[in-house]
């Protein structure tokens, strides 16, 4: 490869999908890895080096602390040292509906964590974006947020409206020559999931992971992962909200 | 632990197949966990973390239950299962820590494979210094296990290439072990089938090669004496030894085999990238009925020539020959299969190879090849298999009558002052298990130690009592 390598900013690098993501990219790319857990982010990122020789570093990065946004953008610049950045935004919190329903702290963190808090860094990295005119920004956001449903809507609402904010923000870069894509996941094979049983389709991180570099290559706009999830969440979708306020799902 | 329902929280609108009841809040989820040969398995509330803080959060939340590590499931028997207790899967775990390439240090977490290692360290001039059948087992099974390999005589086992072992204990604290830091306990969990704790990162020592395939000589021989005789006549040029003997075969083609003899090559191989089949469905059982194995192992005999053949085959062919079909063990069918191994001392050895090959044809078992190799030097666990000798390892279809035949294997094994291996087991005989492995107060003192509750636990340590003390009356 010519030049400086590229480099991938992870947000929320501590979830499986996250670190499957990073493991795939790093053979081609630096990696900063972002999150709360220092220890576990520390040793991810010896894992690349040692795996792929690239440089990958970590950072402390909260998504609620936001008056510290600012900075996560100068850090990341100066790690970058010029070499074109690319983010890929992991973090999210999915408290049960029930719990969130008591209490509305709880509810108030899930939003501000999936929405606000992507709001936050999304806004504070356009104008370097902008300015590289070049590179990608991956959104997970999640099947939940294509329609409220009686079992998750305070999590699904929050991803609604980071589908919506992102599909502007995708038309901001596309001025930029800048390539943002939404990945919708159903179910992934994780921690979040784990205690839930086996889950139909279930997904491994490793296959997420190079499903989403393969439409980061091709510069998709909107994902789902499994593709499946496209045609199960049409047909969710096109049910009228007289049946579907019945169902329990 | 209440165990009750889950509440739906799914991102998506499906409702489950198959969800199983999982403790609320926790990490848990029921899970059928089996040995390798399926004929052992057991129902645990399993917690799969993804990073060490969630480790230890898991042991914490298990309180009052047993718990024990489950890597990847390559033991054969139950020495990786707790029926009706809590499961640890380290699989999540599978971070490189650091490697130094000038000394060949490796700092890995418990759930990296030996396959990962190889295909990441091995093209740097790089591997495992000791590495068991398969690549598809984990580090820190290798460590419960005290695994060896086919270079036993040389390089010992697993425990003697690691510089130290991080412990979670079982009052949550992270310990380190070696055989100068807490050595009781470092002798206690290598070979110790994970009763101490659950090992967090290991430290392994890798040794240079100049390449990336093993120069290998393949000889035909006619009869076990010969065989015998070819592994335990040194071969320093050749590290590694090992033979695969027809253990169909009776009279005076008993024990006839083929011995590999292997060293690293300097000649480099382009890099191919593995293509493993695999075993679609259970076999059923008359696949691998008498004259099938029979005609089998006749073939797999002659495909040597008289003369033998010399190869430079990629390291995983000549370590992992059975790795390039997945589930291989779906061959014996839904009722799974038996594995013994066991390892017999100079200089009884050759005639009680001999005594175990007739038992086995009396008890006409269709088996598969076995394998037969020398071991050289001692396992420094207090629980650890490997003892100079001969080690022989077969594969028994679980068919009825297994167990008479498992125990006489015992019993022969016992008279030859021998011993059988636990990642191998799932039918030694408390008694049994004492006489072949007389460190076991050694072992226990340290339990006493580190775990005075037994909080850890399996069904192969409740099976051989390993906790206990037998009665008078119960001993052999």
């Amino acid at each position: 490869m010519t030049g400086p390598r590229e480099v991938w900013v992870v947000l929320g690098a501590t979830s499986a999908v996250a670190k499957a993501f990073a493991r795939e990219m790093a053979p081609g790319a630096d990696l900063l890895l972002c999150g709360r857990d220092a220890d576990d982010l520390e040793r991810q990122a010896a894992d690349i080096r040692v795996r792929h020789g690239g440089r990958a570093s970590f950072l402390s990065f909260d998504a609620l602390d936001y008056g510290r946004h600012e900075d996560l953008v100068r850090q990341t610049l100066g790690f970058a040292a010029g070499a074109r950045i690319n983010l890929f935004l992991a973090f999210g919190d999915m408290p049960e509906q029930a719990a969130m329903d008591r209490d509305f702290d709880l509810a108030r963190r899930a939003i501000e964590t999936n929405y606000v808090g992507a709001v936050s860094v999304l806004s504070r990295f356009a104008p370097a974006l902008e300015a590289q005119r070049a590179g990608s920004v991956v959104v997970v956001g999640s099947v939940a947020g294509d329609r409220g449903r009686l079992k998750n809507y305070v999590y699904g609402s929050a991803k609604a409206g980071l589908h919506a904010y992102v599909q502007g923000y995708r038309a901001r870069m596309h001025r930029a020559g800048v390539h943002v894509m939404t990945v919708k996941p159903g179910f992934m094979d994780t921690a979040m999931t784990w205690h839930l049983g086996k889950l139909p389709m279930a997904m491994q991180p490793a296959a997420f992971a190079s499903g989403v570099a393969k439409a980061v290559r091709a510069r998709r706009d909107v994902v789902y992962a499994p593709w499946p999830w496209l045609g199960i969440m049409t047909i969710i979708r096109a049910v009228p909200e007289r049946v579907f306020k019945r169902t329990n799902i | 632990m209440s165990v009750a329902p889950i509440r739906d929280e799914l991102p998506a609108g499906e409702t489950r197949a198959e969800a199983a009841p999982a403790a609320r809040g926790g990490p848990w989820r029921e899970t059928v966990l089996t040995g390798w040969g399926r004929t052992s398995r057991a129902t645990s509330l399993a917690a799969r973390p993804e990073r060490q803080s969630a480790l230890r959060s898991a042991l914490q939340q298990a309180e009052g239950s047993t718990v024990l590590a489950y890597g990847a499931g390559r033991s054969y028997g139950d020495a990786a299962l707790n029926d009706g207790g809590h499961a640890l899967l380290t699989e999540r775990l599978d971070r490189l820590v650091s490697f130094d390439s000038e000394t060949g240090e490796l700092v890995a977490e418990p759930g990296v494979t030996f396959k990962t290692v190889m295909e990441v360290l091995l093209p740097r001039g790089w591997m495992v210094p000791v590495t068991p059948g398969t690549a598809f087992a984990t580090l820190g099974g290798a460590v419960a296990n005290d695994v060896h390999g086919k270079n036993q005589e040389s390089a010992g086992n697993f425990g003697d290439h690691l510089n130290w072992i991080e412990l979670l204990t079982a009052d949550g604290s992270i310990v380190r072990a070696s055989p100068a830091e807490n050595a009781e306990l470092f002798r206690a969990t290598v070979g110790g089938i994970g009763l101490t704790g659950v090992v967090t990162s290991l430290s392994l020592n890798l040794a240079r090669v100049p390449g990336n395939a093993a120069a290998v000589t393949l000889k035909r021989l006619p009869d076990l004496d010969s065989v015998i005789e070819g592994l335990t006549t040194p071969h320093p040029g050749t590290p590694y030894s090992v033979a695969w003997i027809d253990a169909l075969s009776g009279g005076r083609n008993l024990g006839r085999g083929i011995l590999e003899l292997a060293a690293p090559s300097d000649t480099p191989l382009p890099e191919k990238a593995a293509r493993a089949k695999a075993l679609p469905l259970d076999l059923p059982g008359f696949v691998l009925s008498g004259p099938t194995v029979r005609a089998f192992n006749e073939l797999y005999w002659r495909r040597i020539p008289a003369g033998g053949a010399q190869r430079t085959v990629p390291w995983r062919d000549f370590l992992y020959p059975l790795d390039a079909i997945h589930q291989w063990n779906r061959m014996y069918g839904k009722a799974g299969f038996h594995q013994f191994q066991c390892v017999v001392p100079m200089p009884g050895a050759p005639a009680a190879i001999r005594m175990l090959l007739e038992a086995l044809g009396r008890a006409g078992r269709a088996s598969f090849l076995a394998v037969l190799k020398a071991m050289g030097r001692p396992g420094l666990g207090h629980l650890s298999f490997a003892q100079p000798g001969l080690t022989l390892a077969v594969d028994i279809p679980n068919r009825p009558g297994v167990e008479a035949l498992l125990a006489e294997l015992e019993r022969l094994t016992l008279d030859a002052g021998g011993r059988v291996y636990l990642a191998k087991d799932s039918a030694l005989s408390p008694q049994g298990f004492r006489a072949m492995y007389p460190r076991l107060p050694e072992f226990r003192e340290a339990l006493a130690t580190w775990d005075p509750q037994g909080r850890f636990d399996s069904d192969m340590a409740r099976r051989l009592r390993i906790r206990e003390d037998l009665g008078r009356e119960e001993q052999l």
